[in-house]
């Protein structure tokens, strides 16, 4: 493969979770450690690298420069912070990889760090709330981030008969993945669909438990060109291809409300690029990490990404096929909704081609 | 009963600033939380406080706010290509590239394709009851998103006819917009 860019063993984890035992940077350099020591480099390896992060919640407003510092990588890289919502880790990844793709760089690295908990929750909501358009859908009408999601999952249950119950297997099943992943901020934590059914409303119908926590984490990936992606590693995983699409800001500009079109546009890319039709997409993957910041997210997820057709995805979820064993197993690691979703944190999404 | 902005605001100021006070004076002067029993780390208490309030430019849409005093909600069309702007009822025309707006009134008949109820509140929204934001499809094609004004949350559903209306926000007392059934 010409120009291919793989990731090179390089992945770093922090532990997610309510991690006031850290500094920023201290949580980045968990992951960057570990992903140094990982694919055996040294910072001085680090042509680029590049930091996903949301943040107005943490308290160190330009947050890359500080984990450059902390972390030894300045003054290569140029420090610079990308933000694309919960998609910022997805971005710092997507932006290291084109550095990678485009030549600049030989190995880059993207880093996503969060750190939530430096804020009341109140003030978490506030932020992650005005995150559409603030002045025509936060200031008058107070959305929250579940309120965002829970006006799909309203559209959706009245459309293709979903219930409640059926959202919360969803969550079960993720907590049933995170409870094995010790880096998650649920680890050992199973949940029942009783318990997530009862567990109370936080944007109608969304509840507690059909939403991801606030999560302090962070993780590093280090991507390298073909060449020298087989002088660092014996399994280089390759990034066989990349979409990148965007939807409206206001939520009421949006065609209809049970998928996100900008998912499908980005995977319709994605298929393109190597040549497979966006349908039945299950048969072409082992195993796939979706967005599931809340339940309904991850349902969509299914079918945005050609799994399924649209409106079939609650039947993946009712036959339990998104687990290990199934047509298609989602989220293994726990999801956003188990292993914990700081909001510009980077999870690998390394989809692996049959 | 709705308590006002200011003295729910104040009062979650006041909290954290005497939580300052408090451990300051306790350590003989570290701003430092000792851990607690639930697992907290010791954490350094902000001295300096951020409170913010934006300036926003509204200079170029004064049209609309002045519609809301007249009771009418504008939206902006495009006179060259006919597309509608709200919102925001904007004054460009991105794919025209021009500024050539008309501004009319929405017709206020709309259909609703979805609802939430907020229960989990934001901070500044901590003062109200927990509110129902809907997005209704108007009669004009494009949607608008507003809170629902409703006796019974339970009535509420999705296809239900809506009416957009100009109403005051209380207790600040400001102009906004909202929706209503049509049948009430
Ligand atoms: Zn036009």
């Amino acid at each position: 493969m010409r120009g291919g860019v793989a990731i090179v063993g390089g992945v770093g984890h922090a532990k997610f979770g309510r991690r006031t035992d850290a500094t920023l940077g201290e949580l980045a350099w968990e992951a960057v450690k570990e992903a140094l020591e990982d694919a055996r480099l040294d910072q001085k390896d680090i042509q680029y690298f590049v930091v996903g992060n949301a943040g107005g919640w943490s308290a160190e407003s330009l947050p890359a420069v500080i984990v450059g510092e902390y972390c030894g990588l300045n003054p290569r890289g140029g420090a610079m912070r990308v933000e694309a919502a919960c998609a910022s880790g997805s971005a710092a990844l997507y932006n290291a990889y084109l550095a990678v793709a485009s030549g600049m760089a030989d190995i880059a690295m993207a880093i996503g760090v969060e750190k939530m908990y430096e804020s009341p929750t109140p003030t978490v909501v506030e932020f992650i709330g005005r995150a559409g358009n603030y002045f025509w859908e936060f200031e008058n009408f107070g959305l929250t981030f579940p309120g965002y999601y829970a006006l799909y999952m309203t559209a959706y249950m009245n459309r293709f008969g979903a219930t409640e119950e059926d959202f919360c297997k969803v969550a079960v099943k993720n907590h049933y993945y995170g409870s094995m992943n010790p880096k998650a901020q649920f680890y050992g934590l199973r949940i029942t669909v009783d318990q997530c059914l009862k567990s109370r409303y936080v944007a109608w119908p969304i509840k507690l438990y059909d939403s991801s926590p606030i999560t302090d984490g962070a993780a590093a990936v280090i991507l390298a060109s073909e060449e020298l992606a087989r002088k660092i590693t014996d399994t280089p995983v390759w990034i066989r291809s990349v979409g990148v699409a965007t939807g409206t800001a206001n939520l009421s500009k949006r065609p209809d409300f049970i998928g996100l079109d900008a998912a499908y546009q980005a995977a319709e890319q994605a298929f393109k690029r190597v040549g497979i039709e966006h349908r039945d997409t299950w048969k072409y993957f082992d195993v796939a990490d979706v967005h599931d910041c809340f339940t309904i997210a991850e349902v969509m997820a299914y079918e945005d990404l050609g799994f399924v057709e649209r409106g079939m995805g609650i039947q993946l979820v009712r036959s339990e096929q998104t687990y290990k064993g199934g047509l298609i197993p989602v989220n293994l690691d726990g999801g956003l909704k188990a292993k914990g979703h700081p909001i510009g944190g980077l999870r690998a999404l390394v989809w692996l081609l049959r | 009963m709705v308590m006002s902005l200011e003295a729910k605001y104040e009062e979650f100021w006041r909290q954290s600033i005497k939580q300052l006070n408090d451990v300051v004076k306790a350590t003989g002067g570290l701003p430092i939380a000792p851990p607690d029993e639930k697992g907290q780390y010791s954490l350094w208490y902000d001295v300096r406080e951020l409170r913010l309030r934006y300036s926003i430019s509204v200079e170029r849409i004064k049209k609309f706010f002045e519609g809301l005093r007249e009771g009418k909600v504008y939206a902006t069309k495009c006179r060259r290509c006919g597309r509608y702007y709200f919102p925001p009822p904007q004054a460009d025309c991105p794919y025209c590239k021009a500024s050539d707006m008309d501004w009319v009134e929405i017709s206020g008949d709309g259909e609703l394709l979805t609802y939430t109820i907020i229960n989990t509140k934001p901070l500044t929204y901590s003062h109200y009851p927990d509110y129902i934001v809907a997005i209704a499809r108007m009669r004009e094609g494009f949607n608008v998103l507003a809170w629902l004004r409703v006796d019974d949350p339970k009535k509420v559903r999705v296809g239900m006819k809506v009416r957009l209306q100009v109403v005051k926000r209380e207790p600040e007392g400001y102009l906004t917009y909202e929706f209503v059934p049509a049948e009430q």
